[in-house]
């Protein structure tokens, strides 16, 4: 159900300042979401000031500066630094993001940075995924067929089947666009969201897979596909450019056609 | 190991409001207001069917300026509400769904919406 309000222990309470060094002309503040599971306070949201012509050009090379130089307790996730490994998925000026991709510059005002909303936070912007992932390995993301393949060959796909899963595959699982959907922060207990349905119909319209029905049952709940309405945030917030409210339109169509058969 | 019961990461407090999903809360918002507004309007149609003195008494509670602005604003979430669930059927026929479609017709639900209510209150007279 929806619970509009943060529970008490998540309530954000005023943080610390660290001003900027002396001499720093080009100063950006970033106001940074911080939790520790060792103190037992409430969330607080810690202000520093950034000299940024002694700064990376991206949202992350300021974060590593500040986990470097300035608050070395500052705790993310990051990895690849060229938006393929989605770990350093953050709600980055209210919107979720890659912050590797995404430059200072773009922000107006200061950088806000929290994590990725509606999830239980392990530490500072690290949420716990547990929960998505689990989500991810119940719509069996693999071929699944029933034909034994030939010996001496793979499972072969036209060029036009194979064009069926451009702005599917590309998907790198970085939770922005589920993270970023309301239907999601309200349901997500039992609503697969925008990630995993995107990856259900990657899936179901790959021309090698033979789970089409199997996958189409799995889906059929007034849960786990329904809760979609058409908000769109998904499609907006998706650093990658991908479209999941299409995707699981195209769910809902496939799921229609087979019902009228 | 957890320490501490883990905190929910702030969600609708910090989001930015996105076009989209502003318009689709609006969705929801003038459902709701048309459930509510449907009582004064069955009032009305009692009070229609009660005789002229009955309706009359109604109609000029029905016309104070308050309840006049009240009025205004059914009716635009009634052609709003409208206009926006056959937006929605295009969505469910597979239209509209990429993010240009998706705002410019929003774009058009409001106008849709506007324009139909100055129409029904004779703005044009």
């Amino acid at each position: 159900m929806a619970e509009f309000r943060l529970p008490k222990n998540s309530r954000i309470q005023k943080g610390r300042h660290f001003p900027a060094p002396s001499g720093a002309t080009r100063v950006k503040t970033f106001q940074v979401y911080r939790w520790s599971p060792d103190d037992g306070e409430n969330p607080r949201v810690d202000r520093y000031e950034i000299d940024l012509d002694d700064c990376g050009p991206m949202v992350l090379d300021a974060m590593i500066k500040i986990k470097n130089e300035v608050d070395p307790t500052l705790t993310f996730r990051r990895s690849c630094r060229e938006g393929i490994c989605g770990s350093c998925a953050f709600n980055i000026d209210g919107v979720n993001t890659l912050a590797c991709i995404t430059a200072i510059d773009e922000i107006k005002g200061d950088v806000k940075l929290y994590p990725l909303p509606h999830m239980p936070v392990i530490k500072d912007l690290v949420p716990d995924l547990t929960h998505f992932y689990a989500q991810y390995a119940s719509i069996k993301p693999w071929i699944r067929t029933q034909s034994t393949p030939s010996p001496d060959k793979e499972r072969l796909q036209s060029h036009e089947d194979r064009a069926k899963i451009d702005g599917l595959y590309e998907c790198i699982l970085c939770a922005c666009c589920s993270t970023s959907c309301p239907s999601y922060w309200w349901n997500g207990d039992r609503y697969l969201g925008p990630a995993i349905l995107l990856q259900a119909y990657r899936w179901l319209v790959d021309s090698r897979d033979e789970a089409t029905g199997e996958r189409l049952d799995d889906l059929e709940d007034p849960f786990k596909l329904y809760r979609c309405h058409t908000i769109m945030n998904c499609a907006r917030t998706c650093p990658k450019g991908l479209n999941p409210a299409k995707a699981i339109a195209e769910i809902k169509q496939m799921m229609l056609a087979r019902r009228s058969l | 190991m957890t320490t501490q019961e883990r905190p929910l990461s702030p969600h609708l407090q910090i989001y930015r409001p996105q076009w989209t999903s502003v318009l689709s809360i609006s969705h929801r918002l003038t459902g709701i207001l048309l459930s509510v507004g449907l009582v004064g309007v069955v009032v009305w149609l009692v009070a229609l069917a009660s005789g002229p003195n009955t309706y009359e008494a109604v109609q000029a509670l029905y016309s104070h300026p308050v309840l006049t602005i009240v009025w205004v604003a059914w009716t635009f979430a009634l052609f709003y509400h409208l206009s926006n669930g056959v937006r929605h059927l295009f969505w469910d026929a597979g239209y509209l769904l990429d993010l240009k479609g998706a705002f410019a017709s929003g774009m058009a639900v409001v106008c849709v919406a506007i324009v139909l209510t100055a129409i029904s209150w004779g703005v044009w007279l």
